[in-house]
């Protein structure tokens, strides 16, 4: 770990929805006023901004980090823009870590906004411009496709079925309806997964969670100030990440190696020896619902194919063993992308301060983890929450 | 405060107006293999992280990040780009080293502009979607507007503007990197034609395609690497608003917090005694001047003054853009700052040769964001 310890001292976060007379700028003034307000600071006490954000073809808005500098309060401050694709959002706080660790700040505000309405018909058309130009893009793909290839080779490696993986959906789903921010909670069954219709075989509309507009904002502070203004800092106590080749199609999709050396690089920092007993709470990224399964298998909490059995089993209800989206999750509570990240870290934040609502995990939780996933099936980002500081 | 940050190795490729033989990752591989061998490292098992720097638009492609492992050797490493300047990925990647969690990590910017057919329409999508995008304005009119208003603030005059166009390009002879070296006269660059009055053709610096990597290491790990290290002595940056109906036009107030945040952490207090060579942003010829100002080299409305008197020259009191900056070597998107630091190292070094500034033990460097926006960052190098 670094010199010094950082702590999440305030988070706040807009209503995901479709929000089509708000600018990313007015969502992100919303998001940081709201997470300065949650612990008493303005913005005169903050030293510097990270901004996330996903591609800047979603807006049309070249530069997108410059234009939304100031709405997420960056006027006349340090600015940066760090850009892991979908990984962003957790790979922002990451940054506000590294800000603050560093020495060089004592409070980082970190905003995470999307706004994917504003591209017609459907933002698919911007993910086209992700493909290599040479030899990907001519064959107009879309997410979909290489998300369905990569659940049907988990699927195929390891005897899964398409019901058990559509277990996550109802149970993400569900526990979104308690977030007020939802924007698709629902009570739903297996059944209702296995006959939505099918978009790219195995995956049907309700594997897959909802494009969003929101922001989300997280305040993070050096440990003097943290322990001078809250009695309940939360410490980041990991962090890693890892970015994989961009021959995707040269990987084996069936397990997430690159998200491997991201947790085991997030677990050095933090101490963790056995993730599975030591860690309470997960936020995994399920962007799908397979992508839950695949990514808790990569964070090393269930064995290679056995994650599904640990839905089955109960343990990643809200009420299990290892409460998994207890926030309901990008499936539950919506997608707009780097904020749905940070959303994640976020709710580690308000579980581990007990601040949960009717989301809250039994028991008193003391570690957390969230996580996100992104680029061409790349890159793995993990950050570790715990109510301890690490020790020096 | 953290330990101390040092430069260990650079890699540069010849920057030229267009490269249609090689890739953007032919061109970074180029740069790596420089940097890699420079600071005697090995990418697959030396490095503990690497930043980038990119814009998905200027490389026409999204999520940008997702083609910059391979070409370094990052492949399933931490890595990261930054959406900005190679100054701000050094900024990034200096607080990595200085929490203690990170010994070694490479920086990378490049440009492959001339993939851009039509930069102007790029640029325009920079431009605020709801308030000044629907006017469809050439976005190049805003430095004919900030130019006027500098002139008009600063008293300095398009005659001291033309000079440091001169000076630019040919300082840029004496570098074999630089693709627009230039012996001209001072009338011909004044009758250039106008572009966006006062801004004529002569004032704008034309592109560039090149890369740049860098390789930055803690204090301990680079007494134990072979080359003399460059140290960075301070790194600031800032963000000025991105509307341009409430920023400051006559001044750069961005480069100003910057260079107040570097110079407080390099303890410079008098920038004129204690840096004896700057690289500036000279995206357009008055930015240089604007940019000497804001760094604190001279008072308000000097800075024309001073590239009059030749004090910005080569062998004046104060070199500005020794390497022929950005109207002599070529703009080059966000490897732009980058090229400006890693002059400062080879003149820091003493290897510049036939440009060498006798006598440089500090150096400081500094990069705009662009049109439309006021942001910028600045970096202080010293050596032992």
């Amino acid at each position: 770990m670094g010199l010094r310890n950082v702590a999440v001292v305030g988070a706040g976060m807009t209503k995901f929805m479709r929000r089509a007379l708000e600018t990313g700028r007015e969502m992100s003034s919303e998001a940081s006023r709201m997470a300065l307000d949650s612990c008493g600071l303005t913005l005169d006490d903050v030293g510097c901004v990270v901004v996330g954000t996903a591609p800047d073809a979603f807006d049309g808005v070249h530069m997108k980090g410059e234009w939304l500098a100031d709405g997420a309060g960056g006027w006349r401050k340090p600015v940066m823009r760090g850009y892991v694709g979908g990984g962003t959002g957790v790979f922002s706080p990451i940054q506000g870590w590294y800000h603050v660790a560093s020495g060089l700040f004592d409070v980082c505000l970190v905003v995470c906004e999307e706004k994917m309405s504003t591209c017609r018909p459907h933002p698919q058309g911007a993910f086209v411009t992700i493909f290599d130009h040479t030899t990907e893009r001519a064959l107009m793909p879309n997410l979909l496709w290489i998300f369905a290839l990569e659940m049907q080779r988990y699927m195929a490696t390891y005897g899964i079925s398409e019901r058990d993986i559509a277990r996550v959906a109802v149970k993400n789903k569900r526990n979104g309806l308690d977030h007020p921010c939802t924007q698709v909670g629902a009570d739903i069954t297996v059944d209702d997964v296995m006959n939505s219709a099918t978009m790219a075989w195995p995956v049907k509309r309700l594997d897959v969670s909802p494009t969003s507009d929101g922001a989300v904002a997280m305040v993070l502070a050096s440990e003097e100030v943290a322990r001078r203004i809250t009695d309940k800092p939360v410490w980041v106590q990991g962090v890693g990440w890892s970015l994989d080749t961009q021959y995707w199609t040269n990987r084996d999709l069936a397990y997430p190696t690159y998200l491997e050396k991201a947790a085991r690089m997030a677990y050095d920092m933090a101490g963790v020896t056995e993730p599975r007993k030591q860690i309470n709470i997960v936020e995994p990224y399920d962007p799908f619902d397979y992508k839950e399964l695949h990514h808790l298998e990569g964070l090393q909490l269930a064995p290679k194919g056995g994650a599904p059995q640990l839905v089955v089993d109960g343990v990643t209800e809200r009420t299990g063993d290892m409460p998994c989206s207890p926030s309901g999750g990008l499936l539950g509570v919506g997608n707009p992308i780097a904020a749905a990240g940070l959303m994640k870290v976020s709710e580690i934040f308000w579980q581990l301060r007990g601040e949960a609502g009717a989301r809250q995990v039994p028991g008193t939780p003391t570690r957390g983890l969230a996580q996100a996933w992104g680029d061409l099936m790349q890159v793995g980002t993990v950050i570790v929450l715990g109510t301890e500081p690490n020790k020096p | 405060m953290a330990g101390r940050v040092a430069i260990v190795g650079l890699g540069v490729t010849a920057f030229r107006p267009v490269t249609p033989e090689l890739s953007y990752r032919e061109l970074m591989y180029d740069a790596a293999v420089k940097a890699y061998a420079d600071a005697g490292i090995d990418p697959r098992t030396d490095v503990d992280s690497f930043v980038t720097s990119a814009e998905d638009f200027h490389e026409g492609t999204s999520i940008f990040d997702e083609y910059t492992p391979d070409q370094l050797g990052a492949a399933l490493r931490p890595m990261h780009t930054i959406t900005a300047d190679g100054l701000n990925s050094v900024a990034a990647a200096h607080m990595q080293i200085a929490t203690g969690a990170f010994d070694v990590i490479v920086v990378e910017a490049h440009s492959k502009a001339s993939n851009v057919l039509t930069p102007e329409q790029i640029t325009a999508y920079a431009m605020d979607p709801v308030y000044t995008r629907p006017l469809r304005l050439n976005p190049n009119v805003i430095a004919g507007l900030e130019m006027g208003r500098f002139l008009e603030e600063s008293r300095a005059t398009r005659e001291q503007c033309a000079m440091v166009c001169v000076k630019n390009r040919r300082n840029a002879l004496a570098n074999p990197l630089a693709a627009y070296g230039a012996d001209s006269a001072l009338a011909e660059v004044l009758d250039a034609p106008p572009a966006f009055a006062p801004l004529s053709e002569a004032d704008i610096a034309q592109h560039a395609d090149g890369a740049v990597v860098l390789v930055l290491a803690s204090e301990e790990r680079a007494r134990r690497l072979k080359g003399t290290p460059v140290w960075i002595r301070g790194v600031g940056w800032c963000s000025d608003t991105p509307s341009l109906e409430t920023r400051e036009w006559g001044q750069a107030a961005y480069a100003r917090t910057a260079r107040e945040m570097a110079y407080r952490m390099a303890g410079i207090r008098n920038p004129r005694r204690q840096v004896h060579l700057a690289e500036v942003d000279d995206t357009f010829s008055y930015k240089e001047l604007q940019h000497v100002e804001a760094l604190g080299f001279c008072r308000r409305g000097q800075a024309g003054v001073m590239v009059e008197a030749g004090a910005t020259g080569l062998g004046g009191e104060l070199p500005v853009n020794v390497s022929g900056g950005s109207l002599g070597i070529g703009s080059a998107h966000e490897a732009t700052g980058l090229l400006k630091l890693a002059e400062l190292v080879t003149q820091l070094r003493g290897q510049a040769g036939a440009r060498q500034v006798k006598g440089a033990r500090v150096g400081v460097a500094q990069s705009w964001k662009g049109i439309p926006h006021a942001s910028g960052a600045v970096v202080v190098l010293g050596g032992e």
